[in-house]
């Protein structure tokens, strides 16, 4: 099939950016929508143009790196998959596809389609993690966790680190994120010992780069994991439990 | 022997992995006494590097900063947590015997040497057996969801290759949890201002200083900006180097640049042509793919593998009658049947293609029949066991695998060749450990399913962590060089040269076009078999690509900016130089062993025909003299706790 693409071109972080129009030919039904943009850079790195910049690397929808607004949905059309297992068989001949990197202001464009999405690891380093030294632990089965909360941990753990329910927020807001990194180790019997000083730091700190939830729920919508916003409830439950308390951030 | 094999190798003197002797159950808790110490409050005065933020990173990262040590940690990924091993699906090995099923250290230490065919050292293989209980603990105590058992303890399953269920898992989603558990304790390291982290910045060089390994050379991946950062000691875990095929199931990015810059400066490369197919990857659609997708090989607790009696039946599966069917695996392999290890089963797929029974629309795969486990246990458990893959599946086909059956094929997944390293981690540079896929230990010449994220995870967490301070405490005293020292300006310059000379070539075909036409090369020279006419073949072949690289490779944009084609361009010339050394191991060593199988070489039943009189060994080679010739040097293998025999899944 043959395309038109209007992708966003911005050359660097500091520099302003627009919209350009490309053809792209001959695209297989087959290929994904990442072979597509393949396709593409081929096609403009033959005429001595610059290939437009985006990220991948699993191609499996787990990497959390691919991520794109495609014609203003997060990941695109399908839900509850990433980019990179979008095909090109959700779009016909002659099409046109808007496609724009994530907007947010925890997330600033480096180029073209690629943001930085560090602020989340900001996040994880303020709290999304249990303090264990190595060495430390005791035997794996002394830890009894039951089947129901194990499960339940492992889907907010199931987490790629996208970023789509940032880019899916009208406020660009991380509570889902970051809901999902709290609720997970907050809900396992390890995590309790820092678990109110966890909600805290975290909540602190992701404030401190993101706009805050006014409850639109579009994060779940986008998300590729299908994260539920009750993992919210988590994190504002134990972060005002935290701040009852007076436990500061620290 | 091929006629002109001593033209292109030269054979070196014999080296040896310094491992202790002794009894192997008290190895390493004996060496660890003799590992030297650093006081705590020492500890700050020492610099280590750390390259790669995956399971292997990730863990002696933050182990060594937990300890005191000053850690600078690399990645090329925006984020630790996107290291390859977070594609990992199907679980992580541990001789726990939770199940009570006769597994034990002893048990999985001989289930990984025999299934690495006898071409691993044994003091190695034992070791990983015997950290794996910990790395559980280690990961349960992060808070690592394992799936669990209604009682809440740990569940296990059965992987590839054993008859005991030993494999931890979380889900289909094992290397995810893993690795995103460790690289929270990475940053837990950062936040605590102990450990600094440099995101999107690539090792390009190693520096080396009157035999020692000193610093590296990064370039920041957004700016282009070339810098050089010396330390005490440098530690790689860049994972492995299977993406040299183009097409596999390893992610985009991975490649062989920082093991393959540190050959060239002169670190062993252990046994290049030892790449495992795996068996449950998903048959390539055409030939623009830019990657193979893998399903996890649990899918084979539960799925049927067949293909078509006759060749070229055409019709859709469910159409061909049960007598009409070959379920070959269980009929060749009676007592492992489906569970056959990965080469096995590898090339019996190939076997069944190559007879034109393979199925699809390009016949290039065969089926993963899950009809019958649906019929027997319902699809509620089929779905609790491997729903995301059967997702997955669905995204990537197209097709339903709860109507009909899965199509797979054999595709290049895991290297278990790397730097050669000693017992302990060491790598034939002083001063250069090496650790995960990056490295050569423990799997021979064919990894068990599940036993990667363990030897990742257990030289991250549980070995580099006791070794590196080892060769650090007699340092006391010394700082790290100074960046305006002529060996550090040196290779700085020589990077700063490779680039300036990929993006001066000025040529008609971008980086990706020599990648493929690299990974055709190898698929059809260094597959799942091998021939030494044909090895000879593809070696001159990606010789002469390399040269057509260096004459027409296209680099659009300049080197002061992010740069794609740049990175992958410098990425291909190393697979390109690495190609022609796989290509080169493969036809050296005149025996079949695990995955490396030459057709010269096999038994009447088609089985893999090992040397153990001249082969019983590992191949390290040395970079190419002034003669261009490759030196091989080995490292004997001796086997004292398990008897050598033949392997048989009969
Ligand atoms: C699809 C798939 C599924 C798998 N499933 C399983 C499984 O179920 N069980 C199992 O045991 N094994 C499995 N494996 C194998 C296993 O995942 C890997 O062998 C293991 O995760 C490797 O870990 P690592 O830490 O050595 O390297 P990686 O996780 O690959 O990490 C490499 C790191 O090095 C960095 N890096 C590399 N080069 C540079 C450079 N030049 N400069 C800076 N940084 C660099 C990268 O950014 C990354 O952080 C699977 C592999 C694949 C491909
Ligand atoms: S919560 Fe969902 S959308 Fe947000 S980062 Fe995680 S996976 Fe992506
Ligand atoms: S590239 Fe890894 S999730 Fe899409």
């Amino acid at each position: 099939m043959d395309l038109t693409l209007r992708i966003w071109r911005q050359p660097r972080h500091d520099t302003p950016g627009d919209f350009v129009s490309y053809q792209v030919t001959g695209v297989p039904e087959e290929a994904s929508f990442l072979e597509m943009l393949d396709l593409l850079n081929e096609q403009l790195s033959e005429r001595g143009e610059e290939p437009v910049v985006f990220e991948s690397d699993c191609r499996e929808g787990i990497c959390g790196t691919c991520g794109l607004m495609i014609d203003g949905r997060p990941h695109g059309p399908w839900g509850n998959t990433a980019t990179c297992q979008l095909h090109m068989r959700a779009y016909a001949d002659g099409d046109e596809i808007t496609i724009e990197p994530w907007r947010a202001t925890g997330f600033p464009v480096i180029k073209d389609l690629a943001v930085d999405r560090s602020a989340f690891d900001r996040i994880i380093e303020a709290g999304g993690y249990i303090s264990t030294p190595t060495g430390a632990a005791p035997d794996a089965n002394l830890i009894p966790v039951d089947k129901a909360t194990a499960d339940r941990a492992f889907e907010a753990a199931a987490c790629i680190g996208c970023g789509a329910c940032v880019a899916a927020c009208p406020n660009g807001a991380a509570q889902l994120f970051a809901g999902a990194k709290v609720a997970q180790l907050n809900m396992l019997p390890q995590g309790q010992p820092e678990r109110y000083q966890r909600a805290a730091n975290v909540v602190d700190t992701m404030e401190a780069f993101f706009g805050s939830c006014t409850n639109h729920g579009e994060c779940q919508a986008a998300c590729p994991k299908d994260i539920s916003i009750d993992f919210i409830a988590w994190l504002n439950r134990d972060y005002r439990k935290a701040k009852l308390s007076g436990r500061q951030a620290g | 022997m091929i006629a002109d094999l001593d033209q292109r190798r030269a054979v070196g003197p014999e080296i040896h992995g310094a491992a202790p002797t002794g009894d192997l159950a008290e190895l390493w808790e004996n060496h660890q006494l003799d590992l030297k110490l650093v006081n705590p409050p020492n500890r700050r005065k020492f610099k280590v590097i750390v390259v790669g933020t995956g399971l292997a990173g990730a863990g002696a990262a933050a182990t060594l900063s937990e300890l005191g040590y000053q850690v600078e940690a690399f990645t090329f990924h925006d984020a630790p947590r996107r290291a390859h091993s977070v594609a990992a699906q199907g679980g992580i090995n541990a001789a726990k015997g939770y199940k009570a099923d006769g597994d034990s250290v002893e048990r999985f230490f001989r289930d990984t040497v025999k299934g690495g065919d006898f071409r691993a050292r044994e003091a190695d293989a034992y070791r990983l057996s015997e950290l794996s209980v910990r790395v559980i603990d280690h990961m349960t105590a992060q808070g690592v969801p394992f799936a669990r058992e209604y009682g809440g303890g740990i569940a296990t399953r059965s992987f590839g290759g054993v008859q005991v269920s030993r494999t931890f898992y979380a889900r289909g989603q094992t290397g995810q949890q893993l690795q995103i558990a460790g690289s929270q304790q990475l940053l837990k390291e950062v936040g605590a201002g102990r450990l600094t982290l440099h995101t999107r910045t690539e090792m390009l060089d190693l520096i080396v200083s009157e035999g020692r390994a000193v610093g590296i050379v990064v370039r920041d991946l957004v700016t282009g900006e070339i810098r050089p950062v010396t330390a005490h000691a440098v530690v790689l875990a860049t994972g492995g180097y299977g993406n040299a095929y183009f097409k596999s199931t390893l992610a985009k990015s991975s490649n062989v640049s920082a093991t393959w810059r540190a050959h060239k400066r002169g670190a062993l490369f252990a046994n290049p042509c030892y790449v495992q197919f795996h068996p449950t990857s998903l048959p390539l659609n055409s030939e623009w793919q830019s990657k193979v997708t893998l399903m996890s090989e649990s899918l084979r607790n539960d799925g049927r593998v067949w293909v078509p009696k006759e060749p070229g039946d055409t019709r859709p599966p469910n159409e061909i009658p049960e007598e009409e069917r070959d379920y070959y695996l269980e009929r060749l392999y009676p007592s492992f049947g489906n569970l056959a290890p990965r080469d096995i089963s590898s090339r019996a797929a190939k076997a069944q293609l190559d007879a034109g029974k393979g199925v699809g629309p390009l016949r290039n795969g065969v089926y993963l029949d899950f009809s019958d486990a649906i019929a027997r246990l319902g699809r509620k458990t089929i779905e609790d066991r491997y729903s995301n893959l059967f997702e997955l599946y669905i995204d990537a086909t197209g097709e339903d695998p709860w109507t009909e059956p899965m199509r797979i094929a054999p595709g290049p997944h895991f290297v278990m060749g790397g730097l050669w390293t000693d017992y302990d981690g060491m790598s034939s540079i002083p001063g250069l450990f090496v650790g995960g896929e990056a490295s050569f230990n423990y799997h021979g010449a064919n990894r068990l399913g599940a036993n990667s994220l363990l030897s990742a995870s257990v030289d991250g967490w549980f070995v580099l962590p006791w070794t590196v301070p080892n060769y650090l405490a007699p340092q006391l005293g010394t700082d790290p060089l100074p960046e305006d020292h002529p060996d550090v300006q040196a290779t700085v310059r020589d990077v700063r040269e490779q680039i300036d000379a990929l993006l001066s070539v000025g040529g008609t075909r971008g980086p990706d076009y020599f990648h493929k036409e690299l990974g055709d090369l190898l698929w059809d020279h260094v597959g799942v078999e091998r021939n030494g006419h044909s090895l000879a073949k593809g070696a001159d072949a990606i010789r002469d690509l390399r040269e057509e690289f260096w004459r027409d490779v296209r680099v659009v944009g300049h080197g002061q900016q992010l740069n794609q084609e740049l990175e992958r361009a410098g990425r291909v010339a190393d697979f390109l130089e690495m190609g022609e050394l796989m290509a080169l191991d493969a036809l050296d060593r005149e025996e079949s062993a695990g995955a490396h199988f030459r057709t010269e070489y096999q038994t009447e039943e088609g089985e893999a025909q090992r040397d153990d009189e001249h082969w019983a060994s590992t191949s390290a080679w040395a970079p190419a003299g002034p003669d261009g010739r490759p030196v091989r040097r080995s490292e004997p293998l001796t086997f004292e706790r398990i008897a050598l025999a033949t392997r048989s899944y009969k």
